[in-house]
């Protein structure tokens, strides 16, 4: 089933990390697996990467601990060799991190070379896309990773009934568009077309990091970006181009985006007030953020929307 | 990861609340009652409804702070009058047979789904599925509707102030649905019966679905229907209704066909 959110301050900034978080325990019912969040703060000169070296389901055998700091020391010197300056690496749990750096080049081959470390797997990269996911409810993983103070501009969040592919951070919402800086998806329902894409889009040189379909939306869009196109016409292609029953949110430095296919067979309920603009698969969560009695309304079919903050 | 313990018995029907007890927090005055939902679940809004509209003689029921909350005032059996001052989420009204409900807000998926009798009438917008199932009564949505409304309607009339969306009235087999503002595309796909009448645009006809001319009756109807309701009607409705092209089996493939004639 699943459940999506997404919220856009259109002036300022607001508590997003706690806002998305109110909203995607309001829809728990609809996804208990994972939780996660792709959070806007500040853009800022430095890069911020999330990357992980373990997953909560590997089991912490003898030498566990060892390995993780291993892995951390070599993903720290890889940084430093491909070029990168850190600023700091902070470990968020025992297997997840947050790293900031100065970095001119090319993005890919520092991902590339990044994951390379055994274990390794970078879960967002950009100047202010940081993607926070966990296995659990969106409490438990706000808590895990401190996300009740974080400050931004948008975010989107996802609560995920696993259909397709296992229950781990691999699997879970949102997907950076690895390797495109400050992009990322949350998705709600299942493409039928996922495995042509895949290949297509393998066969263009990019790597997906787990099987599970929503992963392509997301490299989709920044490919079609990448080309030239604007967010909203690269996703009304998207419309025809991806098969299947789907409703999407999208995330840019500076916009947030939804799409609905054809069918309209999920849902997503969408309120535009002054200053924010909140979308979320319940309204019950929307309330979460906004108390009062709204306006709000289901897209139609086949609808984009693009907003930019 | 280790799961939450639940309090209680396991219940066989999966109830999340097993044991839960109507709250007893309604202000009744005569038949009367108006109830703050804003501290209770949803089993023990349905369950204080139920108390007043059963134990307490109370046909007039006032409910506050629904707060979006799904499956609502669901199930209500018998006359009487509820007005939700708010918005509902999915499956709200359902099941109704006699009830009067009047939500002054939003409805998400699902709204009045198999109602027998009775009046469901939102003042804004509704989400897909409006309708589902609907046997009897009125459904009214002064907004838009979502996709889907009155999917397998099987009677009643549902009434949509603004647009309804794709697959309109999907597999309809009776009743019918007075539309004011455009329509999806596949209006009336693989419908069986019933009628639908459109004034605004339609982006296109569903498998089977044919126009019709308006007759005097059908006019008729849809002034004393909008009469009730105090709606503004439109005055360029179109009728459509089945072809009756699908009733009967037709085994020939479409190579085949061509041979035969």
């Amino acid at each position: 089933m699943c459940g999506i959110a997404g919220i856009i301050y259109t002036s300022g900034r607001g508590d997003v990390g706690r806002d998305m978080t109110n909203m995607l325990q309001a829809m728990k019912h609809r996804g208990p697996d994972s939780t996660g969040f792709a959070l806007y703060g500040e853009p800022d000169d430095l890069l911020v990467m999330r990357f992980k070296l373990a997953d909560p389901n590997d089991g912490n055998d003898f030498g566990y601990e060892e390995r993780l700091n291993r892995s951390r020391r070599e993903v720290e010197s890889r940084l430093a060799k491909i070029g990168a300056d850190i600023d700091r690496v902070e470990g968020e749990s025992d297997y997840a991190y947050r790293a900031t750096f100065r970095y001119e080049g090319e993005l890919k081959p520092l991902a590339d070379y990044v994951e390379d470390v055994p274990g390794a797997e970078v879960l967002s990269l950009g100047h202010s896309l940081e993607i926070i996911k966990d296995l659990g409810d969106a409490e438990t993983v706000a808590e895990q990773y401190r996300l009740n103070d974080f400050t931004g501009t948008h975010a989107i969040g996802h609560v995920r009934m696993a259909t397709e592919s296992d229950v781990d951070i691999a699997g879970a919402h949102p997907y950076w568009a690895y390797p495109f800086s400050d992009v990322a998806v949350v998705h709600n329902g299942q493409l039928t077309n996922y495995h042509q894409w895949r290949r297509r889009l393998e066969r263009t040189g990019h790597r997906f990091q787990s099987e599970c379909d929503s992963e392509i939306i997301a490299v989709y869009l920044a490919q079609s970006m990448a080309d030239g196109l604007p967010l909203e016409t690269a996703m009304k292609q998207s419309l025809e181009d991806l098969d299947g029953v789907f409703t999407y949110l999208v995330v840019t430095q500076d916009q947030l985006g939804m799409a609905k296919d054809e069918m309209a067979a999920k849902p997503l309920v969408l309120h535009e007030g002054d200053g924010v603009v909140v979308l979320a698969s319940e309204e019950g969560a929307i309330r979460e953020v906004l108390q009062q009695e709204i306006d709000s309304y289901d897209p139609y079919e086949g609808e984009v929307m693009v907003w930019s903050r | 990861m280790q799961a939450p313990t639940k309090p209680g018995r396991y219940d066989i029907r999966g109830l999340a609340e097993p044991d839960a007890e109507a709250p007893r927090t309604a202000v009744i005055s005569g038949t009367t009652a108006q109830l703050d939902a804003a501290e209770l679940s949803t089993r023990k809004i349905n369950l204080e409804l139920r108390r007043l509209l059963h134990e307490e003689g109370v046909t007039d029921i006032t409910l506050h702070n629904p707060k979006a909350r799904h499956s609502i005032a669901v199930g209500l059996l018998l006359r009487c009058r509820i007005t939700i001052e708010g918005s509902l989420g999915y499956f709200g009204c359902g099941l109704a047979d006699g009830a009067e409900i009047h939500v002054k807000g939003r409805v998400g998926w699902s709204v009045a789904e198999n109602m027998m009798s009775g009046v469901v009438v939102i003042d804004k917008n509704a989400g897909s599925l409006t309708g589902a199932a609907l046997r009897g009564g009125d459904l009214v949505v002064r907004g838009h509707a979502g996709a889907r409304t009155g999917i397998d309607q099987k009677g009643g009339t549902i009434i949509v102030g603004g647009n309804a969306g794709s697959m309109t009235g999907f597999m309809m087999q009776r009743g019918r649905q007075i539309i004011c503002g455009d329509a999806g595309p596949g209006l009336g796909d693989s419908m069986y019966d019933g009628v639908l009448y459109v004034a605004g645009k339609v982006a296109s006809l569903g498998v089977d679905c044919v126009e019709e001319e308006m007759t005097d009756a059908d006019n008729e109807l849809i002034d004393r229907k909008f009469g009730i309701y105090r709606l503004d009607r439109p005055d360029t409705f179109r009728k459509f209704v089945c072809g009756k092209q699908l009733y009967n089996y037709d085994t020939l493939e479409p190579s085949e066909r061509k041979l035969v004639l």
